[in-house]
């Protein structure tokens, strides 16, 4: 059942909380003469039609039993009366302007990531919401999305999310839930609240926050506390030690010229990461200066520049990630180490420290100086961040020598916390265990999170929470909290609800339904209302309400359905300040160092594990292991040498008292003596997809220091887990496939890549050539500013209808992902450099794919794309031998059948499906068609409009999620576009050129700016022949065997 | 046969079979023996059709086949029903088992239309023992190379798009692939094999027909014979036809290797694409054709006695023809090795390195050992003369070629371009299952040709029997 969506503004009227039962009295007593909580159920649901087709995984079954039972008991004349709910079927007497059948429309709204907002527009076919893009209006989106954002559509449409209130596991309703609930309340409300808690994750909505605000009011003896497994508790508190308050800090790339980040993930991993990616990547730009000719012709000669001038970053980095991967310096060591590299930073500028601080050893003196002399050189223009696992005193040391450096106001600025209620999250749940565990809370309301799972080991909260005589659980799935909580209410999905969030920078956005709720979920907004004992009142009413009083009544209309619209709240960005630095460096005591050292962090791809069923996520490569499905121990070659391990050993890992086992993967840059372990695996209770793979870090971390922790112990356990890789090869092998340069050469154009690729030309052919059309689409790729976030690999499959193959296909090299990126390393194995190479269907002028089809089922089109025909597909494979670049990828089996995740088995993600894309069938060879959907779609508007198609009006997918700007796509034959433009500059190549592909996908050489005192690796990717030092090690000669116990699929 | 020229001077001295092994070396023709008159060889020869006792050996060889053949067909079901992820191959690795399977088989499938057509038209008499058998061993090689392009289809059940014909789509196949060449060159081929087998068995089946105790017998043999009499004037015309056959066959051993060599030449992949591809091919087709036949005509003509028939020389002869062949394969591999080094393409050098020395390097030791080094005995009289070193030489060789084409298909693919694709490719046990299930349908279909139809040709060797004689 669709909505009514139009102008972005309408809404739908969720049930408002009374008994479900209530609604039909005439149908009591056959309720319980059938009995069948499947039936009960499918009479209280709110949305039947719709909904028990998603009843889940055994819709037909249900649906056999209720229509037995229905014809059973009520008689045949009785049986198709079940109570629909109202719905009058009327065709639109004027349609609606915008309406028109088989046209996606967009929808601005909100995703949040940890509290904060980025925004999104939603792409809705006929009321299905189907991909999601960046809001360009957005300051945190720009346009770009993540991985996560991308993702949240498929969150939305998981078969495995809650479909139902449950009490104590058994299906219940809302109805009995708020019988419970106001049971509960009038104990509780004698007492003014005393003994009901909330536990909410970081609240950044307004809307939520007044009502919490409020419920603490009219309940003053009530708590409210916070935690977010990886939240930034270390950020907020070198705010409060450095200026004695929490304030907010927003960084600008774009300012700056020099940035030394200390092990912070801020491409990815941070609130404002999308802007930052963005404007960082903006100064590392090659932008070609054209030439205009009196003709009109445009060209471009050898001088080129970076337009402002291109950014330098240094990196110090514990486990390898992108800022390391992009960064022209990395500099590996351990996560501990970082805050002597601060202090050395910090002392060199002038800025007082401990008397006894020490440079770390692995700290070069070179390095140490380069940074400090490029530091200093731009004051005003430099920027140090530190990273949110790095405990306060580095973040608190890293504003002084901001401020030192001018940089405030500037690259640096500070605003009021965008949170509602800023606290030490930590100090928060520990504080709530100590109250459950003195019997002190009577009743525990959960608004999301999974604290059972996710609260370090070291706190023993399930205990605790055990004693809470009444538990609810709001949440998205039935997971291992509302497993062990009394009440699980099933959450609404952001897409699915009205709210209200702030983005990094404090900007507010409405996040407005894209679709009524599928299953029977409510916002964290509604159970606030309920638990006010106001259940009438509607999500949709309080937000309005919020920003009525925030916004003012006048004219209060018009600037709502403004900010709906346009998905950005005008005005609501967070003043800046400039808070007085009262940060003075105490004496250090230097910690005893013991053993291994332990990082954690959430995992790149599944998060704090929230993403943990969402099959997309799980198979997407980690942008530097390549692994997916599972979580491994990255150790460091030498250390894994010294410890005698070997790719996928299972090893036990004794940190504090507790032990666990996971697998070991060997990864080039991570710093010795030290292992990471990513957060978000292990889950116990999750769905079909989240359900085993991995282990659970947070059974290790300790409750006093959250990101890293010493005295780690490994043991070995003998035994193997095997693990799924989408590259185990990591050497160039000395071919140029990822040219490089630095900026001098860039400019001085005295290291270009190889002339033929530079230059491909048409070589003497027996065949005819297609006549030039009016349109070449071509795409450039640039590679000094990819920054290896994978954003461009999920908005490809969600645009595209990619699925998932399972872990053990992916370990046979089956997953079906029409874009890669690849990544290299050059260098010394022990702390590479690492590049990032985007692949996907180059879309060869002279495709050796096409000459090879018996059958002609791949093909050019006369505008040059190569075409892929599923329907004439045989399946030879011939075409992906043949293929240089092997971005074909093949339909071994019926994956989404295999998985238990087709059509019958899980209906809701059919819905899910772009009606634009055709779903291929077993046994087809597919790939990237540049998205061929969006060309086709573009090029009809054109024509209706009678002009051609404009330069930037076509994007693809992966262009328009990515952040960097780095994939660009065009007419190649207009010499103005931009593709055009920088497809001769003198960076611009194609791969594998030298075949006479003529790829019409090239890319642009690899720019880095290093300093000029400082050593570059030593190019030593020359290694003739295996093994490689990895392969020794175990990479590929005993990593990728299929595992001989393991089926196939799930 | 008119223009046979008898080259036999001396075949009436020899005295029975079991004198022969320690004969020694003997001149091709023998097997018309001084001592078989037509009757003793027609009689010989039909009986093990019509009348010898249906033997427990041959039940239970037919038995052991028919069970690999249901393991062909079991594993052949599960395909259909699942889909070819059952199998190790992947991406890079786009074809593997069985593509091996059937470029080997097609190799195999090889010796019968060399046997009986280019040495016909050579005039090499010896043949007359061998190619009847050799035309089966064809044909049920081919047939059973035929069902890997099916199978590894990812739609098997489309598999006639590769065929041009008129249809309401308008399309054809693209004829620019090597893929559609192959679908001509082997319909070609087994139309061919099979139609030269069948003429070359109307006027044995006439024999079968006349000799035929049963009722059944004679109707069915007398329906195959399509109403041979025997006249001269059949005779006139049988031969020029037959003559014709071996002629039209000829360019075939050529063809379709060389077209199955294509399918690799034509492609970009390092390792592939080289220009020796095709004459490669067919000397390699033509090695392990012989190879298989020696493999099995050994135990045949001692299970069935057939000495008399196939005899020691022709097993020389093929030692000495394996022997050129593997030479001739040993100056292909000598030249991939020098392209390699002299095209100075980083590529094809890696390719090369890769295969003598990566992960896979044993498969590409182990064809070298068993292709190149093994058949070097033959430079020896003795060896040559030996049936069981011929025996596990003729094994080796079979291997060894499977090996090689190991080697090509999956030591290249596994590596190109690009190493971020590179990856290992293992084959799991339906790719056994499926290899394993050809062989049995092979053997299923052997057995029943050596219990049905007669597996020397009887006319032949009457006529050398009867030029023998003549010379006499």
């Amino acid at each position: 059942m669709t909505l009514d969506l139009h102008a972005g503004e309408s809404h739908h009227n969720p049930a408002t909380g009374g008994s479900p039962a209530e609604e039909f009295p005439y149908w009591r007593g056959l309720e319980e003469l059938s009995g069948t909580p499947e039936f009960i159920d499918s009479l209280r649901r709110e949305f039947p039609r719709q909904a028990s087709e998603l009843k889940d995984p055994e819709s037909r079954r249900t649906f056999l039993k209720l229509m037995a039972s229905s014809i059973g008991l009520a008689g045949i004349g009785l049986s198709g009366c079940m109570r629909q709910p109202d719905e009058q079927i009327v065709p639109n007497v004027r349609q609606p302007a915008d309406r028109v059948p088989g046209k996606a429309q967009f929808y601005a709204t909100c995703s949040t990531l940890g509290g904060y907002a980025r925004g999104i527009l939603v792409e809705s076919h006929e009321g299905r919401p189907t991909k999601i893009e960046g809001n360009p209006e957005h300051p945190a989106s720009m346009g770009a999305t993540d991985i996560f954002g991308q993702a949240s559509i498929l969150g939305m449409y998981d078969p495995d999310r809650s479909q139902d209130v449950r009490k104590a596991g058994l299906i219940s309703t809302w109805g009995e839930f708020s019988k419970a609930l106001t049971a509960q309340l009038a104990k509780l409300r004698g007492k003014k609240g005393e003994g009901l808690a909330i536990l909410t994750e970081t609240v950044t909505s307004p809307t939520l926050a007044t009502q919490l605000r409020e419920l603490l009011r009219e309940l003053p003896s009530a708590r409210w506390f916070q935690y977010e497994p990886a939240g930034r508790d270390n950020v907020r508190a070198g705010a409060k030690l450095a200026f004695g308050e929490y304030v907010e800090t927003v960084y600008h790339f774009g300012q700056a010229t020099i940035v030394l980040s200390l092990d912070a993930e801020f491409l990815t991993g941070m609130p404002g990461s999308l802007r930052y990616a963005r404007e960082f990547t903006d100064r590392r730009r090659f932008v070609a200066q054209p030439k205009h000719f009196d003709s009109g012709e445009v060209s471009i000669d050898g001088s080129h520049e970076f337009h402002p001038p291109m950014n330098r970053l240094y990196a110090a980095e514990s486990t390898p990630g992108l800022v390391g991967a992009t960064a022209d310096h990395r500099l590996r060591m351990k996560a501990a180490d970082v805050e002597g590299l601060a202090r050395a930073v910090a002392a060199e500028l002038g800025i007082k420290v401990a008397e006894n601080a020490t440079t770390p050893g692995s700290v070069p003196a070179d390095w140490l100086a380069a940074v400090v002399e490029d530091l200093k050189s731009h004051p005003g223009q430099s920027l140090v961040i530190a990273g949110e696992g790095q405990p306060a005193v580095v973040h608190a040391l890293v504003h002084a020598i901001n401020q030192k450096l001018e940089n405030v106001g500037k690259t640096v600025e500070y605003t009021a916390p965008v949170e509602a209620e800023p606290v030490d999250q930590l100090a928060s749940l520990t504080e709530l265990v100590e109250l459950m565990r003195g019997d002190k809370v009577q009743a525990l309301i959960l608004l999301g999170g999974n604290p059972l799972y996710s609260a370090p080991a070291g706190l023993e909260f399930a205990k605790a929470f055990d004693r809470v005589s009444f538990r609810a659980h709001l949440a998205q799935d039935y997971n291992e909290t509302s497993f062990a909580a009394h009440w699980h209410l099933p959450e609404a999905h952001e897409l699915e609800c009205w709210g209200d969030a702030r983005a990094f920078d404090g900007t507010a956005s409405i996040q407005q339904p894209l679709i009524a709720p599928l299953y029977s979920g409510r916002s964290p907004v509604d159970l606030l209302a309920m638990l006010r004992g106001h259940p009438e009142w509607s999500t949709y009413e309080l937000v309005q309400r919020t920003w009525k009083q925030a916004l003012g009544e006048e004219g209060f209309e018009a600037k709502w359905r403004r900010a709906v619209h346009d998905g950005v709240i005008a005005g609501t960005k967070a003043e800046a300040k400039t808070p007085a630095l009262k940060f003075v460096d105490a004496d250090r005591t230097p910690a005893s160092r013991s053993g291994l050292e332990l990082t954690f962090g959430p995992d790149p791809t599944v998060g704090d594990g929230r993403f943990a069923n969402s099959g997309w996520l799980q198979e997407l490569p980690k942008p530097l292991t390549k692994l997916t499905w599972d979580n491994a121990l990255l150790i460091s070659p030498t250390t894994a040498k010294r410890l005698n391990f070997v790719n996928e050993d299972l090893v036990e890992l004794v940190l504090g008292g507790k032990s666990l086992r996971a697998a070991v993967w060997i990864l080039p840059g991570q710093p010795d003596d030290s292992v990471s372990l990513a957060w978000g695996y292990g889950r116990t209770h999750s769905g079909r997809i989240g359900t085993g793979p991995g282990v659970n870090a947070y059974q290790l971390r300790p409750s006093h220091q959250a990101w890293f922790s010493d005295g780690l112990e490994l043991r070995a356990t003998g035994t193997k887990h095997p693990l799924a890789v989408t590259q185990t090869h990591h050497s160039m092998e000395g071919r140029d496939l990822i040219h490089k340069m630095t900026l001098k050469q860039a400019t001085e154009g005295s290291h270009p890549p190889s002339h033929v690729r530079q230059h491909p030309e048409h070589e003497p052919t027996l065949y005819h050539l297609e006549d030039p059309s009016a349109a070449a689409w071509g795409m450039v790729i640039d590679q000094t500013t990819c920054i290896g976030c994978n954003a461009c690999v999920i908005a490809c499959q969600s645009e595209n209808n990619i699925p998932i193959v399972g872990k053990e296909q992916v370990r046979i090299g089956r997953e079906m992902h029409w874009l890669r990126i690849d990544r290299y390393y050059r260098g010394p194995i022990e702390s590479p450099e690492t590049n990032f190479q985007p692949v996907m269907c180059v879309h060869c002028e002279n495709a050796p794919c096409e000459l090879v089809c018996p059958v002609a089922a791949t093909l050019h089109s006369h505008e040059g794309l190569n075409q892929m025909v599923y329907n004439r597909c045989v399946g030879t494979r011939y075409c992906s031998n043949n293929c240089p670049y092997k971005v074909r990828r093949f339909n071994f089996l019926d994956y989404s059948g295999e998985l238990g995740l087709s059509a019958v088995q899980a209906p809701s993600l059919s819905l899910m499906h772009n009606p634009d894309v055709t779903v291929r069938s077993r046994g087809v060879m597919e790939k990237c068609t540049y998205c061929v959907q969006r060309i086709q779609e573009k090029k009809i508007d054109a024509q209706i409009q009678n002009r051609d198609v404009r330069d930037g009006e076509i994007q693809t997918a992966c262009q328009q999620a990515c952040p960097a700007s780095a994939i660009l796509f065009g007419n190649i034959r207009d010499k103005n576009s931009q593709v055009a433009q920088l497809r001769q500059s003198p960076l611009n190549y194609s791969l594998l050129g030298e075949l006479n592909t003529l790829p019409r996908t090239t890319h642009l050489s690899r720019v880095q700016n290093p300093h000029p005192d400082l050593p570059m690796p030593a190019k030593n990717d020359t290694l003739p022949l295996n093994p490689t030092l990895l392969d020794e090690i175990g990479h590929e000669s005993e990593g990728q065997k299929p595992a001989a116990h393991a089926p196939a699929g799930h | 046969m008119s223009k046979k020229k008898s080259r036999r001077s001396h075949g009436s001295d020899h005295s029975g079979p079991e004198d022969h092994a320690q004969k020694g070396p003997q001149h091709p023709g023998d097997a018309g023996h001084a001592e078989h008159t037509f009757g003793s060889v027609t009689d010989k020869i039909s009986s093990i059709v019509l009348t010898r006792k249906t033997s427990r050996g041959w039940l239970g060889g037919l038995l052991f086949s028919c069970m690999l053949l249901m393991v062909l067909m079991y594993a052949s079901a599960y395909l259909l029903a699942r889909g070819i992820g059952i199998w190790g191959t992947t991406v890079p690795v786009g074809w593997a088992f069985p593509i091996i399977n059937f470029v080997w088989w097609i190799g195999i499938g090889h010796a019968g239309t060399l046997i009986s057509a280019v040495l016909l038209l050579l005039h090499q008499d010896w043949r007359t023992s061998i190619n009847r058998f050799a035309e089966a061993m064809t044909l049920f090689a081919v047939c059973c190379a035929g069902i890997y392009p099916l199978l590894h289809l990812g739609r098997p059940w489309v598999f006639h798009w590769l065929m041009p014909y008129p249809n309401t789509m308008g399309l054809w196949p693209n004829f620019r692939s090597p893929l559609v060449w192959d679908v001509f060159a082997v319909s070609t081929y087994f139309t061919c094999s099979a139609l030269f087998w069948y003429m070359g068995l109307i006027p044995d089946l006439a024999s079968l027909r006349d000799r035929a105790t049963g009722r059944a017998q004679r109707v069915i043999y007398g329906m195959m014979a399509m109403g041979w009499r025997g006249s001269a004037k059949h005779w006139q015309r049988y031969e020029i036809a037959y003559l014709l056959m071996a002629g039209l066959c000829t360019p075939l051993v050529v063809s379709v290797h060389s077209i199955v060599g294509l399918d690799f030449a034509a492609s970009i992949v390092p390792g592939w694409h080289t220009t020796i591809a095709p004459p490669y091919f067919v000397v390699g087709a033509i090695l392990s054709g012989f190879a298989m036949v020696m493999t099995l005509m050994i135990p045949l003509r001692a299970v069935y006695r057939l000495e008399d028939f196939v005899t020691n020389k022709h097993l020389d002869n093929m030692a000495k023809v394996i022997l050129a062949t593997s030479m001739m394969m040993a100056y292909g591999y000598l030249c991939e090795v020098f392209y390699a080094y002299y095209s100075g393409n980083e590529y094809e050098r890696y390719v090369t390195l890769n295969r003598a020395l990566g992960p896979y390097a044993w498969s590409y030791w182990a064809l070298l050992a068993s292709n190149i080094v093994c058949p070097q005995i033959f430079w020896f009289n003795w060896a040559r003369s030996s049936v069981p070193v011929l025996f596990f030489v003729s094994l080796a060789v079979n291997l060894g070629m499977w090996l090689e084409r190991f080697v090509i298909v999956v030591i290249s693919l596994h590596r190109d371009y690009l190493p971020s694709s590179w990856r290992m490719y293992y084959p799991t046990v339906w790719d056994f299952a499926h290899f394993l299930g050809s062989i049995g349908l092979f053997f299923t279909l052997m057995f029943l040709f050596l219990r049905l139809l007669p597996m020397i040709s009887i006319f032949e060797l009457r006529e050398l029997v009867h030029e023998a004689e003549g010379e006499a």
